[in-house]
């Protein structure tokens, strides 16, 4: 049998194996037809590229490093762990990277106007950035009961002169973010760009947004390699709608010798149906314009997840994820909210670093891989974003009055 | 010949204009669905489009949200939907039914046993809103069984694209008036009577038109370039709320006579 050549896909039809696609309404193919064709030449266009490239550079601060938490290693007493250090870019996230990539793809489309959907607010004001960077106006659709959570990033957003919209239908979180601003897509195509936040939704976008954070692996194979002389074991990230997980993982792709494991939310515990892991706990689906895991009743009905970090508070999941499943490339595995709290407090006590609760999840995940692996063993995780944001949560939740 | 196929031809011999009422099932009283599809007939309807209620339907306006999200309050699922039109066609073995909605509660239920179930219930097509032609490939055993799959064109559809749609149609082709949600409202109708007649040109199905009719007189100016005029958000708003079967009755009767009335004046 020939090997997969994971760098194959998505097909020309959006498809990754039996996944992805575009499941939209007709008024929303050609604005995706017409977007699928610039963005297919803009990705082989050097001067677009360059321009990409020196903004990464002089206005994200890349290349991130990698980072050898060797104090947490020691703790952990199982093999080295090395942190990919997205949390050091401009922001305080992977999210810029995508973000970045599609204001410039919709300033040369001539789209003076962008929206977006957020979650955490992370994405939200990654866009809200770059849309004061390119002096474009923004719009982001947000769910009412995330407002609440995350109202730091809304004031964030709106300092950097974005528009905040509550979303109050459905369950008020991400999804229902995603739906609103699809119909306001829908309704505004000539003008607007939309600037989805991961690695889901019709094609080109589980496409553009992988390509754009395909720079974090690229930058990590090469770096891991001069630091330690070799490639990691094993690699891993956490996966909500899996942008920073497939940043990370697909330069590793065709590297056989690399393990490959996602880190789902698993909540309260899977078992408890409080969770948010759609590879680990769901089934094939249609959500979002993309077939992929999801969580759903038997009815096909969409249902309400659970997760301490909003990020990975996601029914879906982007669908080259539901194909490295199916493949057997990539492992996908549950870890609770309790222990990324656990690996959020070891962190920052070990290393001085604190992570964003999505990451934790992945920094837990890592921990666990440690100890599978003798102490010359490499454990490279992706610490996605910074933890300023989910202060006010932990302090909620462990009773602390800040 | 299909039901559908049948019923447009009847309109086309007496030179009628179809009317094409949406409702959601389970919406406003799952108790009450069938006796709604009665009374929408009664009112004038020629055809009925009955929304399946999904948890996230993208591509509607909040009028049919608000009503997807009250029907499942009330756990109205696929079968229940199924079972109504089952009912329905006890007492209504001509009207045509449409099923209307997303792929993911078909998808879960099983393809197959969809087409089975719902022939047999006697719908007699579906439109899927979230599943474009070129994904329609896993309706194979449902245009096996014999529902035809209702396409949608756009004001953004481009032209080759709109070839294409045009000999895929079956049943009817339903022309959105505008490029954005369900139930907004903004329609200009000198534009869409130029688009329409050149799909009507080109489609080898009769075309019906929807999205932001709102009532007899929008209609009517539809009526003049549309083998058929779909209503869905303002009658649906219209009602919200009823719970008493005479109630969600007399309402429907209210809001569909006028518009039949125009429609055939």
């Amino acid at each position: 049998m020939s090997k997969t050549d994971f760098n194959a896909y998505p097909d020309e039809h959006g498809r990754f194996g039996a996944y992805g696609g575009s499941y939209v309404a007709e008024t929303l193919m050609a604005p995706l037809a017409e977007l699928t064709e610039a963005y297919l030449r803009l990705r082989e266009d050097p001067e677009f590229l360059a321009e990409l490239d020196r903004d990464l550079t002089y206005y994200v601060g890349r290349p991130s490093p990698v980072y050898h938490a060797e104090r947490l290693s020691r703790h952990v007493g199982g093999a080295r762990i090395a942190l990919k250090r997205e949390d050091l870019n401009h922001t305080g996230a992977h999210k810029i990277n995508n973000t970045i990539g599609q204001a410039l793809v919709a300033k040369r489309m001539g789209k003076p106007r962008i929206i977006a959907e957020t979650g955490a607010g992370q994405h939200g004001v990654a866009s809200a950035t770059v849309a004061a960077r390119f002096g474009l106006k923004c719009v982001v659709y947000m769910g009412a009961v995330d407002i609440e959570r995350q109202k730091i990033n809304v004031y964030r957003m709106k300092l950097l002169g974005a528009e905040v919209v509550p979303v109050t239908s459905g369950s008020r979180t991400l999804k229902d973010a995603l739906n609103e601003a699809m119909r306001d897509w829908v309704t505004n195509v000539a003008d607007t760009f939309y600037i989805i936040g991961t690695v889901a939704g019709p094609h080109p976008y589980p496409l553009m947004v992988r390509d754009f954070n395909a720079i974090v692996g690229r930058e990590a194979r090469v770096q891991v390699r001069e630091q330690f002389g070799r490639l990691p074991d094993v690699i891993t990230a956490c996966v909500g709608g899996g942008s920073n997980a497939i940043g990370l993982f697909h330069a590793f792709l065709n590297d056989e010798g690399v393990r490959i494991v996602g880190a789902e939310a698993a909540g309260e515990g899977i078992a408890t149906g409080h969770h948010a892991a759609s590879l680990s706990a769901g089934r094939p689906g249609v959500l979002h314009g993309n077939r992929t895991y999801v969580l759903c009743d038997d009815n096909g009905q969409i249902t309400e997840t659970h997760s301490v970090s909003a990020g990975l508070d996601y029914p879906g999941v982007g669908p080259e994820h539901a194909f490295l499943k199916d493949a057997g490339r990539a492992e996908y595995v549950g870890v609770t909210d309790e222990e990324a709290l656990e690996a959020f407090h070891l962190l920052a006590r070990t290393e001085g670093i604190l992570a964003a609760l999505e990451s934790s999840h992945a920094v837990a995940q890592a921990i666990k891989l440690a100890r599978e692996y003798p102490k010359d063993g490499l454990v490279l995780c992706n610490l996605s974003g910074r933890g300023d944001k989910d202060v006010h949560t932990i302090a909620a939740r462990e009773g602390v009055q800040v | 010949m299909s039901r559908i196929d049948r019923r447009f031809a009847e309109l086309k011999a007496a030179g009628r204009t179809g009317l094409v009422p949406f409702v959601t099932a389970g919406d406003p009283s799952p108790a009450h669905t069938v006796a709604l599809m009665h009374a929408l007939v009664e009112a004038g309807a020629d055809l009925i489009e009955l929304g399946v209620p999904f948890s996230d339907p993208m591509a509607d306006g909040p009028v049919i949200q608000h009503a997807s999200e009250r029907a499942l309050a009330r756990n109205v699922g696929l079968a229940d939907v199924l079972r109504w039109v089952a009912e329905f066609r006890q007492s209504d073995a001509q009207t045509p039914i449409v099923l209307m909605g997303y792929l993911n509660p078909i998808e879960i239920h099983g393809y197959a046993r969809f087409a089975a179930e719902a022939v047999q219930a006697g719908v007699d097509g579906v439109l899927l809103v979230d599943c474009p032609l070129e994904e329609s490939s896993v309706l194979q055993p449902l245009r096996e069984a014999g529902l035809q799959q209702i396409l949608l064109a756009a004001p953004t559809t481009a032209p080759a694209r709109m070839v294409q749609l045009c000999r895929s149609a079956r049943g009817f082709l339903y022309y959105v008036s505008f490029a954005g949600i369900t139930g907004a409202a903004r329609l200009s109708t000198a534009d869409i009577a130029a688009r329409v007649a050149e799909v009507r040109a080109q489609s080898q199905a009769p075309v019906a038109v929807g999205f932001g009719v709102r009532d007899a007189a929008s209609a009517k100016a539809i009526a003049g370039f549309a083998d058929a005029v779909v209503i869905g958000s303002a009658l649906v708003e219209r009602l919200a709320g009823a719970e008493d079967v005479g109630d969600i009755a007399t309402r429907a009767q209210g809001f569909l006579a006028p518009i039949r009335k125009a429609l055939d004046a």
